[in-house]
C-alpha cells in the first residue's frame, strides 16, 4: 500500500501535481462515473452531506470550533427552499438560493451568540439554539409539523430545464457540490484561511497580531452555515420533501460523525467520511434501532483510536496534506 | 374562586409545581454535570442517558427482583455509579491529555449505544413504575392539592443538592476535590490519589443522574429516550448558570424550573424554548454565566 502510494507519488511529482489534484479527479469520476454502479438519489443525497460536512469542517477542523446544532442551517434552508418553491412557486434557482440566504441570516443571529463563548460552551450552546429552532419548527404551522412539506416540485432550472429528469437533477447537484466543495478550499488557502488556522492553533497569540479574531471566527460561521443551507436547500429538492429530522440535533451529531470518520481538517475527508456513513445507513436501515447503535460504536472507536480518520491516516502514509 | 394574574390559583399552583419537580431533576442533573466538569474537564454527554439507566434498573429491581422504590434510590445510583466509574477507567481517562473536545464525543457515542440498545430491547413506548405506597395520596391546602410524591421529590432533591454543596465547599475531602480542580499535579505532589479521586467523582455525578432517574420514575413514564432531551435543556441551563458555582447550578435548576413551569400558565407556545431563549439573552449580557467566571 505504501510503496504504490510513493509510486504514485513520484510519478505525479514528475508530472508536477499534488496529491490533492489527484484526489479531487479521483472524486470527480467517482461522482460522475458513480451512478454507473450505484443509484442516483443515493449519490445525490451523498454530494449534499458530502458538502454540508464539508462546511462543517471548515469550523471544526480549520478554525477548531466544535458546532453541535449545524442540523438547524440543514433543516431551516430545505424548510425555506421547499416552501418557497411549492407554496410560492419559484424556480428551482431562486428556492435554493432563498433557503441559502435564510441559513446564512441563522447563521448571522446564531453566531453572534455563541462565539461569545469558546471550546465545550460553544458546542452546548449550539446544541441549545439548534434544539429552540427544533421547537419552532415543530410547531410553526408552515413546516407541516410530523409530516414535513412534502411533494415538494421540482421544477424547471432557469425556466428551461426540468429537474424531474434524474439525470438533469443529477448533473445540477454536482453542480452545487463541486461549486462549493472548491469555494471551501479556496476559503481554507486564502490569507483569510491563514488567520483561521492561526485562530485555531493559538487564539491569544492571534490577538496579539492584531487580529480580531472574534470576527474571523463569526465570518467563518456564517460561511459555514451558508454552505450548509445551500446544501440543506438542495436536498430539499432532491427528496422533494422538507422534515423534522433534518433540524434534529440526531442530524447535527451525524454530521460530526460523517468529518470525524473522514478526518477532521482534512479536505477530502468529509467527503468521504458522508459516503461511507450513508452507506452503512442505507446497510442497515432494516436493523431498527442498530443504526443509531453502530454510530455511537463508531464515535467511541474514531474517538479512542482512530482519531485522524480515514483521509487523515492516508495523509500521514503519503506525508502530504489531503 | 381566587385569581392570580386573571389565572385560576389552582392552575397557576398546578404549574408553578410541575416546574419545581423539573427544576429539581435540572438541578441534579446540572449540579453532576458541574462537578464531573470541574475535575474531568469534560462535558458528559451520557448524562442524560445515564438518569435514563437510573429509571430503567429501578423498574428492573421492582420487577425482577421484588425491590421497591426504597432499595431503588440507594441500589440504583451505586449501580450506575459503578457503571461510570467502569467508563472512566477505560475510555475518558485516555482523553484527558487530548482537546477536551474528545471526551464530549465520545460520552455522545456512549449516550447513542446505550440509548440504542435500550430501544432495540424495550421500544420507544415507555414503561410504567408504580409510586410507593407510603407516598401515594396527598395534602389538600386549601388552595390546591399537593400529590405527596411530588413533595417528597422536591424536598428530598433539595436535600441531596445541599449536602453535595455542603460536602464540596464544607469538608476536608471537598477541600481536596477543588484543589484537584485547581491545580492537579500540586494536589498529587501532596500525597493524594488525585486518579482515584477522578474515577470516584465521575462516579458520584454519574450516580446522582441515576438518583434523578428513579426519583422520575413514578412521574414520567420509563422510557428509553426520557434523557435524550432533557440533557439538552440542562446544557442551556448549566450555560446559563456558568459551571463555576456548585450553589449556582442548583439555584438555576430550580429557578428556571420554575420560569418553564409559569411559561406554561402564560404564554404556553413558549414554555419548550424559554429556557433556550434566556440563554440567548444571558449570553448576550452576561457570556460567563450568571454564577461563572470566564476561563
Amino acid at each position: 500500500m505504501a510503496a504504490v502510494g510513493s509510486e504514485v507519488m513520484r510519478a505525479s511529482r514528475k508530472a508536477g501535481i499534488g496529491p490533492q489534484r489527484i484526489s479531487f479527479v479521483v472524486m470527480l469520476a467517482f461522482f460522475v462515473l458513480g451512478p454507473l454502479a450505484m443509484y442516483p438519489v443515493f449519490l445525490m443525497k451523498v454530494m449534499c452531506f458530502a458538502l454540508f460536512a464539508c462546511a462543517f469542517n471548515l469550523l471544526i477542523g480549520f478554525v477548531g470550533l466544535l458546532s453541535f446544532g449545524h442540523a438547524m442551517f440543514l433543516g431551516t434552508a430545505g424548510y425555506v427552499c421547499a416552501y418557497v418553491a411549492k407554496s410560492w412557486g419559484f424556480t428551482p434557482e431562486l428556492a435554493i438560493l432563498a433557503g441559502t440566504a435564510a441559513a446564512c441570516v441563522l447563521g448571522i443571529v446564531t453566531g453572534l451568540l455563541a462565539i461569545r463563548r469558546q471550546g465545550i460552551y460553544f458546542a452546548m450552546i449550539t446544541l441549545a439554539l439548534a434544539q429552540m429552532i427544533y421547537f419552532f419548527y415543530l410547531q410553526a404551522p408552515f413546516t407541516g409539523g410530523e409530516d414535513g412539506i412534502q411533494a415538494v416540485p421540482r421544477g424547471n432550472l432557469f425556466g428551461l430545464v426540468d429537474l424531474s429528469n434524474v439525470w438533469a437533477m443529477y448533473a445540477t447537484v454536482l453542480v452545487i457540490f463541486l461549486g462549493g466543495f472548491l469555494l471551501i478550499y479556496r476559503t481554507i488557502h486564502s490569507p483569510f484561511g491563514q488567520v483561521l488556522k492561526a485562530i485555531r492553533e493559538n487564539e491569544a497569540r492571534a490577538t496579539s497580531l492584531g487580529y480580531d479574531t472574534d470576527r474571523y471566527k463569526l465570518a467563518a460561521y456564517v460561511i459555514s452555515a451558508t454552505l450548509c443551507g445551500l446544501a440543506g436547500a438542495t436536498n430539499a429538492l432532491v427528496f422533494q420533501l422538507a422534515a423534522l429530522n433534518n433540524v434534529h440535533w440526531g442530524m447535527s451529531g451525524e454530521v460530526v460523525l460523517m468529518t470525524l470518520v473522514g478526518g477532521l481538517g482534512t479536505i477530502f475527508g468529509p467527503v468521504v467520511g458522508a459516503l461511507v456513513v450513508l452507506a452503512m445507513e442505507n446497510y442497515l436501515a432494516t436493523l431498527g434501532f442498530w443504526v443509531t447503535i453502530v454510530q455511537g460504536a463508531i464515535f467511541v472507536i474514531c474517538v479512542l483510536a482512530f482519531r485522524r480518520g480515514i483521509i487523515g491516516e492516508l495523509a500521514r502514509l503519503i506525508r502530504k496534506p489531503l | 374562586m381566587t385569581e392570580i394574574f386573571g389565572i385560576p390559583v389552582q392552575a397557576f399552583m398546578g404549574q408553578l409545581l410541575i416546574g419545581l419537580i423539573n427544576g429539581s431533576f435540572y438541578a441534579l442533573l446540572s449540579l453532576g454535570l458541574a462537578v464531573i466538569f470541574g475535575l474531568l474537564n469534560i462535558i458528559n454527554f451520557t448524562h442524560g442517558a445515564q438518569y435514563m439507566m437510573g429509571a430503567f434498573v429501578a423498574w428492573y429491581l421492582l420487577n425482577k427482583l421484588g425491590l421497591g422504590y426504597w432499595w431503588a434510590l440507594v441500589i440504583t445510583p451505586v449501580t450506575v455509579g459503578i457503571f461510570g466509574a467502569i467508563i472512566e477507567r477505560t475510555m475518558l481517562k485516555q482523553l484527558y491529555k487530548l482537546d477536551h473536545l474528545y471526551g464530549l464525543l465520545l460520552t455522545f457515542g456512549l449516550a447513542l449505544i446505550i440509548q440504542g440498545l435500550f430501544r432495540n430491547e424495550y421500544g420507544s413506548s415507555g414503561l410504567p413504575y408504580s409510586m410507593p405506597e407510603q407516598l401515594t395520596g396527598g395534602q389538600n391546602l386549601g388552595f390546591m392539592f399537593l400529590p405527596n410524591y411530588r413533595a417528597w421529590v422536591i424536598v428530598f432533591s433539595l436535600v441531596v443538592c445541599l449536602s453535595t454543596w455542603f460536602v464540596i465547599e464544607k469538608t476536608k475531602l471537598g477541600s481536596y476535590l477543588r484543589a484537584a480542580t485547581e491545580n492537579p499535579e500540586l494536589v498529587r505532589a501532596f500525597g493524594i490519589n488525585v486518579p482515584r479521586m477522578i474515577t470516584l467523582t465521575y462516579g458520584f455525578g454519574v450516580g446522582l443522574a441515576a438518583l434523578a432517574g428513579v426519583m422520575a420514575a413514578p412521574i414520567y413514564s420509563v422510557n428509553p429516550l426520557m434523557g435524550a432531551d432533557l440533557i439538552i435543556v440542562v446544557f442551556a441551563v448549566v450555560v446559563i448558570g456558568g459551571m463555576g458555582s456548585i450553589m449556582g447550578s442548583i439555584v438555576t435548576g430550580f429557578g428556571l424550573g420554575v420560569i418553564e413551569g409559569l411559561t406554561k400558565v402564560f404564554y404556553p407556545e413558549a414554555s419548550n424554548t424559554v429556557i433556550f431563549i434566556i440563554m440567548a439573552v444571558v449570553l448576550l449580557f452576561r457570556p460567563a454565566g450568571l454564577f461563572g467566571t470566564q476561563r
